[in-house]
């Protein structure tokens, strides 16, 4: 399975509600449609909070390698 | 030095890099040379027909002993050279296809990371961080750092370009510059940039100059932003909107599920009810015979009930109208009777008591003796002893009696008539 992004994850949680909403499955789907919504829904959740702020300077050293260093934001 | 301005005509530039030509108006023309060192200092190309202002110096050519001037500077006439430079880069790479949509790439949805390739000093990184922090809290962003004017501009905007394809990291590129003249934003006109923004495999948007202005590096990027803020705010999505659309979704998830199971509990609940446990049947039956028992009960002690009401009005009217009191109406009424008897009795007896000496009188008054007393007679046949009315019934020689007021005489007819006369 491709990795999943946010955007990708939303757009199952929407099917996966709709397809709830329309009333048409049966319990043992249902709870499946259900379990994975809130795996999804989770994900989500996560990719939303998981980064940590994080402002770097990329410098590319002469050598060709390169160098992240915090960036000074003034209005931080 | 000489300036001239004229019309080239007749232009060569052969591989040694040299543009030959002539330059003319409608009078005269003179052979004119620009070296490859100058020609490179130009922002546009020479071509036929074109009208510049020119500046060089007078020299001879020596083999033909002809007059040439040298360039050393040319710009074209009437418009600006960076102008002209532009609109031909424009076109060149249109026809190259660099600024074809088939080359684009979509916006990412969510960036993981945002380059920025900027003048790490100044307004515009602050700008864009400010909006980045405001609108998605935490988000990372990778800034680039180059000089956005200046010679050393190109070369530093195209190493940041290679970079962070390099890397790989960020999701989107922004490459961002506050307004300038057209001459500021020279850097962001440069073939080389526009090159490198087309072989970008990130995805890119050009935040350069004005509103209105174009830069050859808008029309190369995938998306083009008015401004560094307005970069900022079309990469990058609002937290707060993702996570209400999450959370919308996860409560209608939640709301969804709720229903299901509601919806099959209600048919459970149901199908229970339709599938009836014997023994809890008979139970239900007993209850409800019990129920019934109840009801009867209560229905002939209500109908016994009104029975004895109807029994009680039934003797109180009785009562009312009992033999006793019937008995002394009837006994009123035979009283009433009686003594209308009486006083009738008695009216009918006076009445007869007037009508006897009614009768009395007349029969004192028609009495034959009185009658007799007043001299009349009554004469009857001896035979038969009937009254003699009328002497035709008479014959001679008939015995008859005549009764008078004093005794009788017996009498014969001698002869008999009638006569009218009364007498």
């Amino acid at each position: 399975m491709a990795k999943l992004t946010f955007e990708k994850a939303l757009e199952q949680l929407e099917k996966i509600v709709e397809t709830m909403e329309s009333g048409a499955l049966s319990l043992e789907q249902s709870l499946k449609q259900f379990e994975e919504g809130m795996q999804l829904s989770q994900f989500c959740a996560q990719k939303l909070d998981e980064t940590e702020k994080k402002i770097s300077l990329i410098m590319e050293k002469t050598d060709g390698t390169v160098e992240e260093i915090p960036f000074e934001d003034h209005n931080a | 030095m000489v300036w001239i301005s004229a019309e080239i005509s007749n232009l060569k530039v052969p591989s040694s890099g040299h543009a030959y030509f002539a330059l003319k108006d409608k009078n005269a023309q003179i052979a004119a040379v620009m070296f490859r060192g100058q020609l490179k200092q130009l922002k546009f190309d020479l071509r036929d027909g074109m009208s510049l202002v020119g500046l060089g110096r007078i020299s001879v050519y020596e083999p033909r002993g002809t007059y040439q001037i040298i360039l050393e500077y040319a710009e074209p006439m009437g418009i600006g050279a960076l102008q002209i430079a532009f609109e031909q880069l424009k076109q060149k790479l249109f026809d190259e296809g660099l600024f074809s949509d088939e080359h684009k790439s979509a916006l990412p949805f969510l960036p993981a990371r945002v380059g920025v390739i900027t003048s790490p000093t100044g307004a515009v990184v602050q700008d864009i961080l400010s909006i980045a922090q405001r609108r998605f809290p935490n988000i990372q962003v990778a800034i680039y750092p180059v000089r956005v004017q200046g010679v050393e501009s190109v070369g530093e905007i195209v190493a940041a370009i290679e970079t962070a394809n390099h890397i790989g990291r960020d999701d989107v590129l922004i490459l961002a510059r506050g307004g300038g003249s057209l001459e500021d934003l020279a850097p962001f006109n440069d073939e080389r940039v526009a090159r490198a923004i087309f072989n970008s495999k990130i995805p890119f948007v050009s935040a350069v100059g004005h509103e209105t202005d174009f830069s050859i590096a808008d029309f190369v990027a995938d998306f083009r932003a008015p401004t560094p803020s307005a970069a900022a705010e079309m990469v990058i999505p609002i937290k707060n909107e993702l996570k209400s659309r999450c959370a919308g979704l996860t409560g209608r998830a939640h709301r969804a599920m709720h229903i299901t199971l509601q919806a099959l509990r209600n048919q459970i609940v149901q199908s229970n009810r339709m599938l009836v446990h014997p023994g809890r049947r008979v139970q239900d039956m007993r209850l409800h015979l019990d129920q019934l028992a109840t009801r009867l009960r209560r229905d002939l002690l209500a109908r016994r009930q009104h029975q004895r009401a109807r029994f009680e009005q039934a003797r109180s009217r009785i009562i009312h109208r009992g033999p006793d009191r019937v008995l002394s109406l009837q006994k009123a009424n035979v009283d009433v009777l009686r003594i209308k008897l009486l006083q009738s009795t008695r009216i009918i007896l006076l009445k007869h008591h007037e009508r006897v000496g009614a009768a009395q009188a007349v029969l004192k008054a028609v009495n034959p003796s009185s009658i007799l007393k007043r001299g009349y007679s009554i004469t009857r046949t001896i035979a038969h002893r009937k009254v003699v009315m009328n002497a035709n019934t008479l014959y001679p020689g008939q015995p008859l009696e005549i009764q008078l007021a004093e005794g009788r005489a017996k009498v014969m007819v001698q002869s008999a008539s009638q006569s009218n006369n009364e007498d």
